[in-house]
């Protein structure tokens, strides 16, 4: 998916940029107002992240000329204001949703998916391998003309492995990715979700593979 | 908050006191001024009369053969007796020799004519009397002769007139001191109008009204309520200089922290070596605990700021409950927590809207946090006769049995909950707004099967 982001504090953009790349977004970075208008007049984007202090000034306008122009893109304001009653202006500004930072970025993700899944995805997200479509908004999953609603860990858990596809994950891996860092998680809890995901994905043109000793690595037969 | 305020005596107190002091003296003044008006008037026509009798007594003496002839006629005598039943006496001389009557009677020696009697007052016969001289030039044997007649009258009739005008006076002067009074009060009272007015319509105010006083005010009151004004005005700017600052701090200690992570989070993602990684997953938790507990304690800071200046709307307690529970749901999702939450009925309370949401935000994250994956929690919102009740039911650990009553004391966390992180102000702050509004915070375990059962119960008032 490809994403904007308008941060001024250039440390943690880069590590949103890094942390987003990673997972096979395409990510366009603006400093400014005024970049990030530049941005949006060129091109289209699926999602925008938008904090709301800026050198040049207070992104709510960008946000209300946006909407009002007609723009239709989801947008996540980021503040570290802990006024209410800036946040609730910012979604009657029409932003879908706030986050506060610091924020981790599996709380950014479930955001991103809760917002991008409200407005009704696009269509050109589904994946298809050989029987198998994937939609990563809705949390569905067609094995053979049959829907499959995945819960939210194996949606992620599958998302992981078919953004890198062949990729071997080691177990440890996958518990850093699915679940929090407050949970003192065993590594073989792991494979409960593994094992529900695999259920799912039966009769599917895919496979999740284990490599004994290393993990395991999503494979299209 | 009240500070003491020395009361010295009332203004009203003393307009009242000293207008009624005029007005005493006025009416002292009115009952002296009217009664001497009056004694002088009952003076004058007790003298018209006397010198009406004196005339015709000289006008009846006559000379004949020589000889003079007094001869008093009866109406002299009867316009006197017309009064009253005042005593008359009378004495008469020729030439300053006794001729007839009262011999002892006094007389004044002032110089009069017929035309002009000279009038006195005196004792006679143990009583107060008023007398009249008057005297005629006749020629007598060819000789001038002087008749000097006297005519004396006792006062009885004239006091007894006295006395009633100086009664009705006296009511008079009662009657106006009694109206003045009833005026006093009226004029004190809508003296004080004004500036009771100014104090019910500050004092009416709600502490988040910082308005100006705008409302026409007497010109005297008008350097008061300039003051006035200009104080709320700097009030309002250090309130919101304080809600700026813990804004601006927020944003200060929040951003890096947001970016350490995040960078750790990327390395992680990178990093091979199990000890490096289990290194990088401590430093995680280490931020989260330091962000989290620098939230909460910016959170407590703005809600102990703002019980003190409560900023009481009316809202829909329901929809504040489903916006949150909207927002936190990806958060749950993660965990795979289901957060059982029916809308229900709107339910309008009065209150800080933004404590209140402060409050059940960290209710519900507190049960997210303490709940086992792929549990659910259950929010129900209810109201009885007094308050509205928002219970919160989990399938988490539940509080310790012991030490209930310290868990909403600061930086207090269960003994069973070294396991999560946590900073232990989020009890804290919902049992502050809680109080704040009249409310209060209940914690039980729930009776059957596991789980905390939190009940945050606010008045409707």
């Amino acid at each position: 998916m490809r994403y904007l982001l308008v941060e001024d504090n250039l440390a943690l953009a880069k590590a949103v940029l890094d942390r987003l790349s990673l997972d096979g977004h395409v990510v366009d970075h603006a400093v400014t107002l005024e970049t990030a208008q530049d941005y949006l007049s060129t091109a289209d984007y699926d999602l925008i992240l938008l904090d709301i202090m800026l050198p040049d000034g207070d992104a709510r306008t960008l946000l209300k000329s946006y909407r009002m122009a007609g723009g239709k893109t989801p947008i996540i304001t980021i503040t570290a204001r802990s006024e209410v009653s800036d946040r609730v202006g910012v979604l009657d500004l029409g932003a879908d949703d706030y986050i506060t930072k610091p924020f981790d970025f599996s709380e950014l993700e479930a955001r991103c998916r809760a917002v991008i899944r409200r407005q009704g995805g696009m269509a050109n997200n589904i994946k298809r391998f050989g029987n198998t479509q994937f939609d990563p908004l809705a949390g569905t999953l067609t094995v053979a003309s049959q829907r499959v609603q995945l819960r939210n860990r194996e949606l992620r858990l599958l998302e992981i492995f078919i953004n890198s596809k062949d990729q071997l994950f080691s177990k440890s891996k996958l518990v850093d990715r699915l679940f929090s860092y407050e949970d003192d998680v065993a590594e073989n809890a792991i494979e409960v979700y593994v094992g529900r995901l695999r259920k799912q994905l039966e009769g599917s043109d895919l496979n999740i593979v284990t490599v004994r000793g290393m993990g395991y690595r999503l494979s299209v037969s | 908050m009240n500070g003491h305020v020395t009361a010295t005596r009332s203004i009203r107190r003393r307009l009242i006191v000293r207008l009624l002091a005029s007005a005493a003296i006025l009416a002292v003044i009115l009952f002296l001024v009217v009664q001497s008006f009056g004694r002088q008037l009952a003076q004058e026509s007790q003298d018209n009369i006397l010198a009406a009798s004196v005339t015709s007594v000289l006008d009846a003496i006559t000379v004949q053969d020589g000889a003079l002839i007094v001869d008093i006629p009866y109406s002299a005598f009867s316009m006197l007796g017309n009064i009253s039943d005042d005593r008359v006496f009378y004495r008469i001389e020729q030439n300053q020799v006794y001729l007839t009557g009262y011999e002892d009677l006094p007389f004044t020696t002032a110089r009069s004519t017929k035309s002009q009697p000279a009038f006195a007052t005196d004792h006679y016969l143990g009583e107060d009397i008023r007398l009249v001289t008057a005297s005629r030039k006749l020629s007598l044997n060819n000789q001038p002769s002087v008749v000097r007649a006297t005519i004396a009258q006792t006062r009885n009739g004239q006091k007894q007139t006295l006395r009633q005008i100086s009664q009705t006076v006296l009511f008079l002067g009662i009657g106006f001191f009694a109206i003045a009074m009833v005026l006093t009060f009226y004029a004190a009272q809508s003296t004080i109008g004004p500036l009771r007015r100014l104090a019910a319509s500050v004092s009416r105010r709600g502490p988040q009204d910082l308005r100006p006083v705008e409302s026409p005010v007497p010109s005297e009151m008008v350097p008061l309520v300039r003051s006035l004004n200009q104080f709320i005005g700097r009030l309002k700017k250090s309130l919101s200089q304080s809600e700026e600052f813990i804004a601006e701090a927020a944003h200060r200690v929040r951003t890096p922290l947001a970016t350490v992570r995040m960078q750790a989070e990327v390395t992680l993602r990178r990093v091979e070596r199990d000890e490096n990684r289990e290194a990088l997953r401590e430093m995680i938790r280490a931020i989260d605990e330091s962000s989290r507990a620098a939230g909460q304690l910016l959170d407590h800071a703005m809600v102990t700021f703002r019980t003190d200046h409560l900023l009481v709307e009316t809202f829909d307690f329901r929809v504040l409950v489903d916006e949150l529970v909207t927002r936190l749901r990806p958060i749950a999702e993660l965990k795979e927590i289901d957060l059982r939450w029916q809308k229900g009925a709107p339910l309008l309370i009065k209150g800080d809207a933004i404590l209140i949401q402060n409050a059940v935000r960290n209710l519900i994250d507190n049960a997210i946090k303490y709940s086992p994956t792929e549990s659910s929690i259950k929010l129900t919102l209810s109201q009885d006769r007094s308050g509205a009740i928002l219970q919160l039911m989990d399938q988490g650990i539940g509080f310790p049995d012991e030490g209930f009553e310290l868990l909403t004391d600061r930086f207090v966390r269960g003994a069973n909950a070294h396991d999560t992180i946590g900073s232990g102000l989020g009890l804290t702050i919902a049992d502050d707004v809680a109080n704040a509004h009249g409310g209060c915070l209940e914690l039980k375990n729930n009776a059957e099967g596991v789980g905390a059962c939190v009940i945050f119960y606010l008045p409707l008032r």
